[in-house]
């Protein structure tokens, strides 16, 4: 039982990593029309932001959590206005083979100085520990990744569904010349979009460092899972994007428990499936 | 060019000159030469395909390239962008009336900035359109084509923009709703609002107008007031086809 309980723990681990990228994929998506595959370089810049803030300014993992979505923020904006905003219009492709390509030199760049190994990243001390809740051993850093990252989800969500902000984006998603027109500054909100939606996946990489190691291809591994987890869930929705995340985390985890031997393909033959069954993904929209 | 009877006392809003405009490779507006004084109601009168709506979008500025002027408040505003020049006080009601599907009806009513004060309140709208206020929590498509209408106006109303256009804001609508809509535009011209107006149906613009423009292949080819009307009946089937 307690390996079962383990193996859970893990499955939630992954899925809040899954769902926040999968979110900033999502909101990307629908703003930008964008297949991110950045994103996961993305992802390694904030673990390794967080690595160069303690090793080389002293600055610990807590000021990280807003510092290196902040700085990765910004740099994905400056990718958005000097590069991704020329391909609006354009077929997909294109967008998808630059953001490739933004990635291949991103992860070239970090692996030229940093290898492919790990560089550690402690725990923060407030975190370290774990705690015995009877029928597992919870370790208290791993507990705070599924809270806070369940937290940032709903707080995005909250932010687009509920708020005139995300009224202004739902509405610019739809018909960007409209919202123009209305006197909105879209491109403006554009580049804020994709700084939102690269600035969640930094702080995946941040809380993803203690737990995973900081590596120049720690994205590169991950985002083959997170783009199985987005065809499954469907591009259109938010909501959508956070649950499958999790519960594709999840289903990770009892897969390791009961079959370990299709752990690493469970989400692929789910991914499978449901385009057979409903191409758009579960929650999607017709692209 | 035929200039149609200015009415005395209104200074010159909108003053549209050589306007040419092209989507992609077409070239739609050849020429397009009209003006509009503050608190007229001027329309748009031509057949198909004519260009009025490029011609609106055009001062909307979001037809990718155009040439000539538009003079705003004697500013020129044909590079502008479009979202400047909503906040310079024009304001735009599509003709497929752009409702928001996933925006309930409050957020697609809340959604237009206020770019002026002065602009009608709420309370104001919902007197103007008390549909609007027992849907304000229904999916914004939800609403039916006359209330869609009625939305797509009441919004740009919120703003504080003085200067409306309104592409075809009958299309598709039942009598009564149409009656309501002419009600509505005769009542913002009573204060003060100015308009420029898009209609295929002559009928319903003759009860709301002040002057026409006729537009043929991406051309104005004629105008006149409201009160030449009659003298240029046959003028006007001719032109319409009707």
């Amino acid at each position: 039982m307690q390996a079962l309980y383990a193996q859970l723990l893990v499955g939630l681990i992954n899925g809040s990593f899954y769902a926040l990228l999968s979110l900033g994929l999502a909101v990307i998506f629908g703003m930008l029309n964008i297949i991110n595959f950045a994103h996961g370089a993305l992802y390694m810049m904030g673990a390794f932001c967080a690595y160069f803030l303690l090793n080389l300014a002293g600055i610990g993992y807590w000021p990280a959590l807003i510092i290196a979505p902040i700085v990765v923020g910004i740099f994905g904006m400056i990718l958005e206005r000097t590069m991704l905003q020329w391909l609006s219009g354009l077929d997909h492709l294109y967008g998808l083979l630059l953001t490739f390509g933004i990635a291949l030199i991103v992860q070239g760049v970090f692996q030229n100085y940093f290898g492919s190994s790990g560089l550690p990243y402690a725990i923060p001390d407030e975190l370290k520990g774990g705690m015995n809740l009877g029928f597992m051993f919870l370790p208290i850093y791993r507990g705070w990744v599924v809270v806070f990252s369940l937290v940032v989800c709903l707080a995005t969500w909250f932010l687009i569904e509920k708020t005139r902000l995300g009224a202004n984006l739902r509405a610019a998603t739809e018909n960007p010349t409209l919202v123009r027109a209305f006197g909105i500054n879209v491109p403006r909100m554009i580049t804020l979009t994709y700084g939102l939606g690269v600035g969640l996946a930094a702080l995946a990489g941040v809380l993803s460092a203690p737990i995973n190691q900081v590596r120049p291809l720690m994205g590169a591994d991950l985002i083959i899972v997170v783009f199985a987890v987005v065809v499954i869930g469907g591009m259109g929705s938010i909501m959508g994007s956070i649950i499958t995340g999790f519960a594709l985390g999840v289903i990770e985890g009892l897969t390791k428990y009961f079959y370990p031997e299709a752990s690493n393909t469970v989400v692929f033959v789910l991914m499978v499936l449901v385009l057979l069954v409903k191409p758009t993904g579960l929650t999607g929209r017709a692209a | 060019m035929a200039e149609a009877a200015a009415k005395p006392g209104g200074a010159e809003i909108l003053s549209v000159s050589d306007l040419q405009a092209w989507y992609g490779e077409s070239h739609i507006l050849h020429g397009i030469n009209f003006n509009v004084k503050a608190g007229e109601v001027v329309t748009l009168l031509g057949r198909n395909g004519a260009g009025k709506t490029t011609t609106l979008k055009s001062v909307m500025g979001i037809i990718g390239k155009r040439t000539g002027s538009i003079r705003f408040n004697n500013e020129d505003i044909i590079r502008a962008s479009s979202d400047r020049i909503a906040r310079m006080g024009i304001a735009f009601c599509p003709e497929e009336r752009g409702i928001f599907a996933s925006l309930d009806v409050r957020e697609n009513l809340l959604l237009p900035p206020i770019v002026r004060s002065g602009g009608l309140s709420l309370d104001q709208i919902f007197e103007l359109f008390p549909n609007l206020k027992e849907r304000l929590n229904s999916q914004g498509t939800k609403l039916s084509g006359g209330e869609q209408q009625m939305l797509a106006i009441a919004r740009i109303l919120r703003t504080g923009a003085r200067f409306l256009m309104l592409d075809e804001p009958t299309e598709g609508l039942a009598p009564v709703i149409i009656q309501q809509i002419g009600h509505t535009i005769a009542r913002l011209k009573s204060e003060g609002f100015t308009i420029l107006l898009v209609e295929q149906n002559f009928r319903f613009a003759s009860t709301v107008a002040d002057r026409y423009y006729i537009v043929e292949h991406g051309k104005v080819i004629d105008g006149f007031a409201n009160s030449e009307l009659s003298a240029n009946m046959d003028k006007l089937h001719t032109y319409l086809g009707v």
